[in-house]
């Protein structure tokens, strides 16, 4: 018997014996991953969390959650002689003192950054991609809790220190906390101990930092897991993937191999920038006082748009019986934040609702093939991304030589404008991507020869899409119409969900979302090339070999639109 | 595949089956084998009576590259032991007593630790692309939805549960129960109430009272108006006795500005300067950062967190930023010795708004 | 017969060369070196002044008025004092190019002499702070602690925790501090130049203005334990690197570990 037999009558035998796992796992080594670059963005997230855990770790075996103040003595020079908390010293230990220390620390704190960048692009790809469609909606829901746990779990760990840096952090924390009608006072003091800074907040914070929220997102991704192996990963549009399939690799050896590969990618990543460039240096920022702060203070890049929203907005203040309301305060820490967090959690029902649509999705959509979804999307990365920029304008205004007012200026305005010149303008490229594919359908890939015609006219000779391509350009799904919408008839009565003013809504709002570019080239004015006009093809010479019939093209604008 | 509960299986495989090397006698043939394991449960392909085809080619198809490939990997494999050695070896040989023993330590480690991954990375995807055979095979999904019969079946078992169990039938019971959830939901939040006193009015003041000198913040040495003369100049000052309170400072602290004669004017309250030296909070209004940005030329106290602009001679109004209320102003004048104390505490709440502030 | 002669007629010669290089020799010792005295003698010689109004007349009146009164362009520099004639120009503000929202620092127009002749002559017009000595800039024996206390309560809001500069309004900024020699840090305290707050001698004692200059100095010193230190900016310049190096280099292993496989001739 070979060592493998041997293994797996032996130990295999044993747990089988115990737990009946045999066919299980067979199962489990069968399956499928399909693959795609950017199905590894979710590992990077996942990647990282672990190496957060092993470092973290490591630190918690030096740190001093504690606020007790101590006079510096370590290895460290220019703060010989300063009061500062023991959470302060004792990361100027780990850092100075223990071997290792300042690497860990360092790994520790980019692969926090390079969690939550990871999962903003993740995010990302889910949305633009449509894979957050049914049956995946719980799973999405999932990742916006881990999204939030991962802003939490950065603020808190960045905040351990206690350096100057963060500290001021915390105390903006506490003004915003102050700035809650009715409960914002309770709140402070409840969080702080009483009046800031306190002296236990960076206890508290150290162990929702350790044990709480790790707790929570080692529960959720195990779940976020679970569910995507229970209901297989979605797969790009291709020759041969269906709704019904999965086509890849199986689990066992190849897609163990190459996640194996891809951590230790992300550890090398990490380790290297580690290595060659310095983060969160807090020696350079000295301990926390209340007194001082430092000119270009920022908080680390996720909570950069809040920053940036709270700068952002004017002086607005009630003062009205006797209360204070302060929306100057109020409206930058909620709008933003809820705004997308909220319109993220429900926008896979939002567009159930609107496009009536109740499918299961297995395949991903091309971004171009949803224009308004994808216009939706950049318009969002466009208003977050100001509020990004204009977190760190004093910095910007240092290094590019702009008046420090006009950059808040700029983002005013860009903060509405921005954001409706993204949606017009992706749409338009996306129906535009939309139009060339339907040209590439219907007239073939340009060769790039030149034939004489014996009438002496020049033509180009094309080809027909080979099939790959032409899997990849025909993979629509448009979506079910909507009953009673614009292709009822006028006598019916339309159904339930279509009555009403709402019922309006709904049409109308179906309308704009599911424009696109049909391939058949019927429909919503973008038919064929004539507009409604003619028969849609404009006089073209003959025995051109063109890659499909551009069938009946009517162009008739009256035609019901498969959208 | 052995089965010890029955020793005596079936006999030997017939001739035509599948090579296989050693088995025991009694395992049933590997082509059985796969169909017992077999796709009943739709995980696989085709249906459960054929033998399974192999799924995954033994070799990859271009044996030569897979052996350049395979002597790289092996390479990259030898150079990340290599590294991961050096890695104990740098940190049993580099001590720390300095920052720039820090330095060195930190890149040998870093270097090392970053090679010995790479190389591991690197080696393992050439192995999955260039060793291991090239697969594509399909798996079909199942609608995820159970069929109408499951269902029913779930929906029988759940109500006559419910039945058997008299929840429905029984109010009494059914309504006490939620009832004594209620009260245990709440304990919890209620054992919190401990996490901090209520506010009451102690936001309302600080520290700051009648006669209480300005002290210089780090020197903590009391200042005169003598000793503070040249117009343009701005210090930091806390209140005598609080240098240590970190919790009384982020209310009390505050900074004093000289301005030439004839600056000064409302709405700063003339009567808390001395000297054409006035004293403001340095708790922004805004989110409470310090608010300690003074431009000599312009008069300017900006907020460097989100640039609230104060104008200091003219009682700290606010010309530009997010901050709803003007920097709060010490009243302030001179002890028998000559120093700047305060005349009582500030006339209204410093820092940020708050509810109850009014 | 007898041999008259007892000297040589170069004798007389050897011994008046003698008694010159004597004379030379004592001469030279009881005068000393003969250079200008003007940087060690406590008040500045009318040499001095002089030769700095000259260079005065010819570099900054067209600007500061002959009187160094000020026209519309420049301020008076009657009281400024030589510490603030010498932050100026030994930072290459002054003369200044042009009138911007702030004067950058740029490679000084007038050597170290010049820059005492033209900060003597200031001086003499109507006083005020005068040039620190070397030892009053030295950090020997400093309180680093106190040094970081003041500095980080009062200088880095403008100028950042780490000496890297900020923004300030309408054009201007707190120039970064990494090329600062410790007589300039104490003039520009002393001085308040520009936008920056005057910190006097009264207010921020000589010993604890030594006091920063000692911990700006270490601290600017210090080697970068990490890694490249980024601009020592902080989060804004991490988060950069973290999407634009971090995440794309995992992009581009992602690529490459899922990429089709090109058909070989073999297969």
């Amino acid at each position: 018997m070979t060592l493998t037999e041997k293994l797996l009558e032996g130990t295999g035998g044993w747990l089988d014996d115990r737990f009946h796992g045999a066919k299980g796992f067979r199962t489990l080594f069968r399956k499928i991953f399909p693959d795609h670059w950017t199905f590894l963005l979710g590992e990077i997230a996942l990647y990282s969390f672990i190496i957060l855990l092993l470092t973290g770790t490591f630190l918690t075996l030096w740190f001093q959650p504690s606020m007790t103040e101590v006079v510096y003595h370590g290895s460290y020079t220019p703060l010989h002689g300063v009061r500062m908390s023991e959470a302060y010293a004792s990361t100027l230990n780990i850092s100075f003192d223990v071997r290792g220390g300042l690497l860990m620390r360092q790994i520790h704190h980019w692969a926090a950054d390079l969690f939550v960048a990871a999962i903003l692009v993740h995010m990302l790809r889910i949305f633009f991609t449509g894979a957050y469609r049914k049956p995946r909606e719980v799973n999405w829901l999932i990742g916006i809790v881990m999204f939030t746990l991962a802003l939490l779990e950065g603020l808190f760990g960045y905040s351990l220190p206690d350096d100057l840096l963060s500290g001021t952090g915390l105390r903006i924390t506490e003004g915003v906390l102050l700035g809650i009608p009715i409960v914002g006072t309770y709140l402070s003091f409840f969080l702080f101990g009483g009046t800031f800074p306190g002296n236990v907040i960076i206890p508290r914070l150290y162990i929702i930092h350790v044990l709480l929220i790790p707790g929570l997102l080692l529960a959720l991704i195990s779940a976020h897991l679970f569910i995507m192996f229970w209901q297989k990963h979605t797969q790009m549009p291709s020759k041969g993937r269906t709704n019904t399939n999965v086509v890849g690799a199986p689990t066992y050896p190849y897609f163990m191999a190459k996640t194996g590969a891809f951590f230790f990618f992300t550890f090398a990543v990490l380790a290297l920038a580690s290595t060659f460039a310095q983060i969160n240096p807090i020696w350079l920022y000295g301990p926390y006082t209340p007194v001082a702060i430092s000119a270009g203070s920022q908080p680390d890049f996720y909570m950069g748009f809040l920053e940036g929203s709270l700068r952002i907005f004017p002086s607005w203040t009630w003062d009205i019986f006797g209360h204070t309301i302060a929306w100057n305060v109020l409206i930058p820490a909620l709008l933003p934040l809820g705004l997308i967090l909220t319109g993220a959690a429900l926008w896979p029902f939002i567009e159930q609702w609107i496009t009536g649509d109740r499918r299961e999705h297995h395949v991903n959509d091309r971004p171009r093939n949803v224009p308004t979804r994808t216009a939706i999307g950049m318009a969002t990365i466009t208003f977050y991304g100001v509020l990004w920029l204009e977190g760190a304008n004093d910095v910007i205004a240092d290094h590019l030589n702009i008046s420090l007012y006009l950059t808040t200026e700029i983002a005013r305005y860009a903060i509405f404008i921005g954001p409706a010149v993204a949606y017009f303008v992706t749409k338009r490229i996306c129906l535009g991507l939309q139009r060339k594919d339907l040209h590439l359908l219907e007239h073939g890939v340009e060769t790039g020869i030149i034939r004489q015609l014996p009438s002496g006219e020049y033509i180009e000779e094309t080809r027909p899409v080979d099939e790959d391509g032409r899997a990849v350009l025909e993979a629509r799904r448009p979506p079910p119409a909507l009953p009673g919408g614009p292709d009822a008839a006028d006598e019916e009565v339309p159904p339930r969900a279509m009555r009403g003013g709402l019922g309006r809504v709904r049409e109308r709002l179906n309308e704009v979302l599911t424009e696109s570019v049909p391939l058949d080239g019927h429909g919503n004015g973008y038919g064929g090339h004539g507009n409604g006009h003619g028969d849609g093809h404009p006089a073209e010479p003959a025995a051109i070999p063109s890659g499909e019939a551009a069938g009946d093209g009517s162009g008739d604008d009256q035609e019901d639109g498969q959208a | 595949m052995s089965n010890p509960s029955a020793p005596d299986g079936p006999p030997d495989e017939p001739a035509d089956a599948p090579a296989a090397p050693h088995r025991v006698i009694g395992t049933p043939p590997p082509a059985q084998a796969r169909t017992l394991l077999g796709d009943g449960t739709g995980d696989g392909t085709g249906d459960g009576a054929r033998p399974a085809p192999r799924d995954l080619p033994a070799d990859p198809q271009n044996l030569r590259q897979a052996k350049t490939a395979e002597r790289i990997v092996a390479a990259l494999f030898i150079l990340s032991t290599l590294a991961s050695i050096g890695f104990i070896a740098a940190y049993v040989g580099l001590e720390l007593n300095s920052v720039d023993s820090v330095l060195r330590s930190n890149l040998a480690l870093g270097t090392s630790m970053s090679v010995a991954f790479l190389a591991l990375a690197v080696g393992a995807t050439i192995w999955v692309r260039h060793i291991m055979p090239n697969v594509e095979l399909t798996e079909q999904r199942h609608p995820l939805a159970s069929d109408p019969e499951a269902r029913e079946a779930f929906a029988e078992t759940f109500a006559e549960g419910a039945e058997a169990s008299q929840f429905v039938k029984r109010p009494v019971l059914r309504r006490t129960l939620i009832a004594a959830t209620v009260p245990l939901a709440v304990a919890p939040i209620v054992l919190l109430r401990d996490m901090g006193p209520l506010p009451g009015t102690t936001l309302r003041h600080t520290v700051w009272r009648k006669g209480m000198r300005l002290l210089k913040y780090g020197a903590y040495t009391p200042i005169s108006p003598g000793e503070f003369s040249s117009p343009g100049g701005m210090i930091t000052v806390v209140p005598d006795g609080y240098q240590d309170d970190p919790d009384a400072l982020a209310s009390a602290t505050s900074i004093i500005i000289k301005f030439q004669p004839g600056l000064l004017q409302p709405p700063t309250v003339m009567n808390w300067t001395v000297d054409n030296i006035v004293c403001y909070s340095k708790i922004c209004t805004h989110v409470g950062c310090p608010a300690a940005l003074y431009e000599q030329t312009t008069h300017h106290i900006l907020c460097p967190c989100h640039q609230s602009t104060f104008d200091a001679p003219r009682g700290a109004t606010v010309l530009f930023g997010p901050a709803p209320r003007p920097l709060p102003q010490l009243p302030i004048t001179t002890d028998a010795q000559g120093y700047l104390v305060a005349q009582s505490d500030f006339h209204e709440p410093v820092g940020p708004s708050y509810w109850e502030r009014g | 017969m007898s041999f008259t002669w007892r000297r040589r007629p170069a004798a007389g010669y050897a011994v008046v060369l003698l008694g010159l290089i004597l004379v030379g020799a004592i001469y030279a010792a009881i005068t000393g070196s003969g250079e200008s005295a003007a940087s060690t003698t406590p008040t500045a010689s009318q040499a001095a002044i002089a030769k700095g109004q000259q260079i005065f007349d010819l570099t900054c009146a067209t600007c500061h008025g002959l009187q160094a009164q000020g026209t519309a362009v420049a301020p008076s520099l009657i009281g400024v004092g030589s510490a603030a004639v010498y932050f100026q120009t030994s930072t290459g503000r002054m003369p200044a190019k042009a009138t911007d929202a702030e004067n950058d620092r740029k490679t000084p127009q007038l050597n170290p002499l010049e820059i005492r002749q033209v900060g003597a002559y200031i001086q003499s017009l109507g006083g005020g702070p005068a040039i620190p000595t070397p030892a009053m800039v030295s950090t020997i024996g400093a309180n680093l602690a106190l040094g970081q206390a003041l500095f980080t309560a009062d200088c880095a809001q403008c100028h950042n925790f780490d000496g890297a500069g900020g923004a300030l309004t309408y054009g201007k900024y707190a120039p970064a501090l990494t090329a600062s020699t410790p007589t300039q840090i104490y003039t520009a305290m002393l001085t308040g130049p520009e936008a920056m707050p005057v910190f006097n001698d009264t207010t921020i004692t000589p010993s604890e203005k030594r006091d920063v200059i000692a911990y700006v100095t270490a601290v600017r010193a210090t080697p970068n334990p990490g890694g490249f230190s980024l601009g020592r900016v902080g989060p804004v310049t991490e988060g950069l690197v973290a999407f634009l190096g971090l995440l794309f280099f995992m992009v581009l292993a992602a690529m490459w570990i899922t990429a089709k496989h090109r058909k070989t001739a073999d297969e």
